[in-house]
């Protein structure tokens, strides 16, 4: 069957994701307040301006919800049987999965819009829209498909486990990532240590998009954003598709 | 552990097949594989032509499945359901609305086809879940349990809905634990038991093959010990039956001869004798346990 037969069933996966994960009043409020809340949860008491936490809210706005609900997506669906359903319909495994990467992705990027809008209302300025554009986009889909592979592993289906164990990771993330502190900022260990996290390219592109300045040239934040995105998709096939019976079982 | 070992069988079209065997048997397993679900360590699985292995998107475009458990989405309408199925079997738009359409009249949910499944009952879901394996008009049909625990309404429309797609030509594989269902559907049974096929044969052939399990049950005018009658039988058993006597004999020819002559002997008539084939569950157990 073509690619662009499974590639169609991609979307029609990301449309079901749609109306029942993220269609949800809670979970949209989840993703608009959670990324401010935890800036703010940071930043009381410093002097920082709106422009200074303009690169690390968008990166929490971008990195939270296009990795709130996915996870959680495969072993809630084996739980209530229906990823059983789905597997004996014609539809490929990379299929079912491209499709939660591609609802985790627009729902990354749709709720990622407000904060922006927000921030420009509140007088940021930014100048270089189109960088930040590309690189909200290609961060969305990095992170999307990253909190895919974050499900791969255990084969569980129990969405509690597989939540808890994405925090372990996602949480770390954000304070090696120059959310709080932007990566010039920290020791020479730390930042071979940010240069690890793919949201330390999102957030670096973020900062250039209002300041002009960056850590890393712009080009190496979009590409490197771009490699990530496709190991953790390649990585997390390979690894649903091996471990997708003992999910079933 | 091997669930199932080297079983090999052939389902002809539009046949019903019934697949039975006791719990953990390697009946999901083997349905699984069928399906796609699960990928054998060997061999090989045809599906309307079509090997499950290298070929598994065209087999699995031939199939419909009924799973035991129900497995629509119960956040999203009965309607909404039928037409994402029917999306991710690629039918366009005009058909699957179409298709959707009669099979909820066909099945009842036409009424609720706008309501959450959420609130659905178990006979309303099977019904669904029949009607979204059914969306693509599929030349092959897997039921596992598709009747288990539905009221009589849904379990005959279910029941006939299987005959008339029988009828057009649909081949159906039916798992199931009623074994009284399979006797009244199926053309071919097969006995699966530890992962090996015990048996596979037409219903009324397993009963005749199957030897020591015919009975006969023989009522005289006065009281008779059981016991006494399979000794001078030489029958493997007798049973009290109320006021009659159920005698299980290989032969049943000799044993006409035999009650008669324990007749005779013991100065007593007989009110009526009636020789009884075992019944497909009879069949079932008595394979089973041979292999235990």
């Amino acid at each position: 069957m073509s690619m662009q037969k499974q590639l169609r069933r991609s979307v029609v996966i990301a449309k079901k994701d749609v109306w029942i994960y993220y269609s949800k009043g809670p979970v949209i409020v989840f993703g608009l307040l959670f990324p401010l809340f935890l800036l703010l949860a940071f930043t009381i008491g410093r002097n920082v301006t709106i422009d200074e936490l303009f690169p690390g809210l968008m990166g929490m706005a971008v990195f939270f919800t296009s990795t709130a609900v996915g996870p959680a997506i495969l072993p809630w669906e084996a739980r209530s049987r229906t990823l059983e359903r789905l597997v004996c319909l014609p539809v490929a495994v990379w299929a079912i999965l491209f499709g939660d990467v591609l609802a985790s992705f627009a729902f990354g990027l749709a709720i990622s819009i407000v904060p922006l809008i927000v921030s420009v209302a509140m007088g940021v300025e930014v100048e270089h829209l189109l960088v930040l554009g590309v690189g909200m986009v290609l961060a969305a889909f990095c992170f999307a498909s990253l909190s895919i592979l974050l499900s791969a592993y255990p084969p569980t289906d129990v969405p509690a486990t597989v939540m808890m164990l994405s925090s372990m990771v996602r949480f770390p993330l954000v304070f090696i990532s120059g959310i709080f502190v932007p990566v010039e900022g920290l020791p020479d260990w730390a930042r071979a240590v940010s240069s690890i996290s793919p949201l330390t390219y999102f957030t670096d592109l973020a900062r250039y998009s209002t300041t002009g300045e960056s850590f890393y040239s712009i080009h190496i934040d979009l590409v490197v954003l771009a490699l990530y995105a496709a190991l953790f998709l390649l990585v997390s096939v390979r690894l649903h598709e091996r471990y997708l019976p003992e999910r079933l079982s | 552990m091997t669930a199932v070992d080297g079983i090999s069988f052939e389902v002809d079209e539009g046949e019903i097949f019934g697949f039975l065997g006791p719990n953990g048997s390697g009946k999901s397993t083997t349905v699984r594989m069928l399906t796609g679900t699960l990928k054998p360590d060997g061999g090989t699985a045809l599906i309307m032509g079509h090997d499950i292995g290298s070929e598994t998107m065209k087999a699995k475009e031939m199939i419909g499945v009924v799973p035991e458990v129900s497995n629509a989405y119960i956040e999203i309408s009965a309607k909404k359901n039928l037409m994402l199925v029917g999306e991710l079997y690629g039918l366009p738009r005009k058909e699957r609305v179409a298709r959707a359409e009669n099979l909820l009249k066909d099945f009842g949910l036409w009424d609720r086809r706008d309501g959450l499944v959420r609130g659905f009952s178990k006979g309303m879901k099977q019904r669904l879940i029949l009607c979204m394996a059914l969306i693509n008009d599929p030349p092959l049909l897997f039921l596992d349990e598709p009747s288990s625990g539905l009221d009589v309404e849904s379990k005959r429309l279910i029941e006939g809905v299987i005959r008339e797609k029988s009828e057009g030509g649909t081949t159906v594989f039916l798992t199931t634990h009623d074994i009284e269902e399979a006797n009244q559907l199926c053309d071919r049974v097969a006995i699966i038991n530890r992962g090996s096929m015990a048996a596979i044969d037409r219903p009324e052939a397993l009963k005749r093959k199957t030897s020591g399990l015919n009975y006969l049950d023989v009522s005289f005018d006065g009281a008779t010990d059981p016991r006494a009658l399979a000794k001078f039988c030489d029958a493997k058993e007798a049973m009290k039956m109320g006021d009659k006597i159920r005698l299980w004999a290989d032969d049943v020819d000799e044993a006409i001869y035999c009650i008669s002559a324990f007749a005779s002997s013991e100065g007593l008539k007989i009110v009526s004798l009636n020789t009884l084939s075992p019944s497909l569950e009879e069949i079932f157990v008595e394979l089973t346990k041979r292999r235990e």
